[in-house]
């Protein structure tokens, strides 16, 4: 049975509709990501879940609780941790955790959990003197202190340099391993692919796919791109005229050729054939990128290009 | 420890480590009544007081000064910023209620000015000489009325401001017309007709004038305790129907 059930959810502002009848069920063990562009309504989705937003549609069960009902246990099985909510600027790590725990009828141990999660030379530290990386431990720390058995975590990597946010997807890893639900809020797609199961794509508060990550992909499958700099100007036609060949496009003094096939073996060959040398030569494979433009017909957001995949 | 004992001592640790909300909300009623103590003429029998001095009539009116201060420079201040700051959106998705949240607030803001109100006192007699109350249960219980409307007001002022920034601009607004009517710059005794008939309306002037009773040995006026229950209830309930979480 599934651990979270969504069911045509709607959500308003005024005369806004930030959430348009999404649907999803997210099976226990499950770490289940929910993925778009700013403004998708991720948020205000999972907010719904939290039972801190109250639907205008559809209804939402979280461990067999009616999330909008305001019933106590809800938050006693479900862990969040928000996008934006801060702690008081002198509390410190210690008496936050502390504090917290003490809001649950069986809290895990926090001293444990602060350890997992590399807090432990902080722990006299106020709030306003942690790093951001810091501080976001700390939020899903006091997301586990619960002992929940669903964890909402909202872009809890935005912010954290490459390495703070692998050491986070471990940790993310970690937590499942014991037996938590994730539920995922991200618009990385690096993230998406790396951690979840499986994969809520939105766009404009509807639910415009829902699969794998491998899945989602595999919709677009057959496309890749091929980027190169060529050492001596070189006729598009030349390219274009490859059977292989469905686009090239001029990026700065590089050229990405998109196409099917055996793509690289086409062009180099061709290139070969005009003496032109590949320099920078790159394969790129499709990626949920990819998928998500397909999906969409646009990318993610601009941040996100540094974070694509490269062979 | 339960998460309403915790709440109290974490909330009451963070009150402690901001010296300038400390200063004003704790040390500023005591530091004041020293000041007033030291003008020579404050410590004069008046006759048309019957014999009491200047500084017998101030020390309530000192004493509700420093529950005002707390209330509405503190707790309305406190409660905004959480709020600005997402702080209670957080402790929204833990199974903690508010009511237990505001419960410890008020725990701590009533410990935390009784203790204001025993230096006072302790000041008073030990420097100046002010006798100590002579009903000690009704001086306990006007005090506590007098608390509970003025942490009613400050909560209140806390649910309307739209930030906390708001809230102390607010908190000034209200606090000195209570002020003036608790007889800071014109004593109760000195008030005309109207004036006092006000004042004994007001929070402070009902409460200054139940400290004032109680001090020498008398139970509070009937309209007094009304008074005070009567903000009480209506701020208190208008705060719960205006809390927000965000
Ligand atoms: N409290 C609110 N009042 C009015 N409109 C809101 C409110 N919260 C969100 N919105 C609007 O609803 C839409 C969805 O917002 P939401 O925060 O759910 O997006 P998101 O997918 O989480 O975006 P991001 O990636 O930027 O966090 C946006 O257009 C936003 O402007
Ligand atoms: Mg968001």
């Amino acid at each position: 049975m599934a651990i979270i059930e969504v069911d045509g959810l709607v959500k308003r502002y005024g005369g806004h509709t930030a959430v348009d009848g999404v649907s999803f069920a997210v099976e226990p063990g499950e770490i289940f990501g929910i993925l778009g562009p700013n403004g998708a309504g991720k948020t205000t989705t999972v907010e719904c879940i939290e039972g801190l937003r109250r639907a205008d549609g559809g209804s939402i069960r979280v461990c067999g609780i009616d999330a909008q009902s305001g019933d106590g246990e809800l938050r006693q099985v479900l862990g969040a941790q928000l996008q934006e909510s801060e702690l008081p600027d002198k509390l410190r790590v210690g008496e936050a955790m502390e504090l917290y725990s003490s809001f649950y009828r069986d809290p895990a141990d926090w001293r444990e959990l602060i350890e997992t999660l590399h807090l432990t030379g902080k722990l006299n530290a106020p709030f306003r003197k942690l790093s951001g990386g810091q501080k976001q431990r700390l939020s899903i720390a006091l997301a586990l202190v619960g002992n929940p058995r669903v964890a909402v975590l909202d872009e809890v990597t935005t912010g954290l340099d490459p390495q703070a946010r692998r050491d986070a997807w471990d940790l993310i890893e970690r937590i499942r391993d014991r037996g938590v639900t994730i539920l995922l809020v991200t618009h990385f797609m690096e993230e998406a692919e790396r951690l979840c199961d499986r994969l809520a794509v939105i766009d404009a508060g509807r639910l415009v796919a829902l699969d794998t990550p491998a899945g989602l992909v595999a919709r677009v499958d057959g496309r890749q791109r091929v980027r190169f700099r060529p050492s001596a100007p070189l006729e598009h036609a030349v390219l274009t005229a490859l059977p292989e060949v469905s686009s090239v496009e001029r990026a700065g003094s590089q050229l990405v050729v998109t196409g099917t096939g055996n793509l690289l073996l086409a062009v180099t060959t061709a290139l070969a054939r005009e003496q032109i040398v590949a320099g920078d030569l790159r394969v790129e494979q499709t990626t949920l990128d990819d998928a998500f433009v397909a999906l969409t017909g646009r990318r993610i957001d601009a941040t996100n290009s540094a974070g694509s995949e490269e062979i | 420890m339960s998460a309403l004992s915790r709440l109290t001592v974490t909330e009451t640790r963070l009150f402690l480590r901001e010296p300038i909300v400390v200063f004003f909300a704790v040390a500023f009623a005591p530091i004041l009544l020293i000041v007033l103590g030291l003008i020579p003429s404050m410590r004069e029998p008046v006759p048309e007081l019957g014999g009491l001095r200047m500084i017998d009539i101030y020390l309530p009116i000192v004493v509700s000064m420093g529950i005002a201060l707390f209330s509405l420079s503190g707790l309305s201040q406190l409660f905004a910023s959480y709020r600005e700051k997402g702080v209670l959106r957080r402790l929204r998705t833990t199974p903690v209620r508010p009511v237990v949240l505001i419960g410890a607030q008020l725990l701590m803001a009533t410990i935390m000015s009784v203790l204001t109100m025993l230096v006072i006192l302790a000041i008073g007699r030990l420097a100046f000489d002010v006798r100590l109350p002579g009903q000690l249960t009704a001086y306990l219980i006007a005090y506590l009325l007098v608390a509970l409307a003025m942490f009613a007001i400050g909560l209140l002022v806390a649910a309307l401001a739209p930030s906390s920034k708001s809230a102390s601009a607010i908190g000034s607004l209200v606090f000195f017309p209570l002020i003036f009517f608790a007889g800071l710059w014109l004593p109760r005794e000195a008030m005309s007709g109207t004036l006092r008939t006000i004042s004994d309306l007001t929070p402070l002037g009902a409460g200054v004038q139940s400290l004032q009773d109680a001090t020498a040995g008398q139970w509070p006026q009937p309209l007094h305790l009304a008074v005070l229950l009567a903000w009480t209830v209506v701020a208190g309930g208008l705060a719960a129907r205006y809390f927000r979480w965000e």
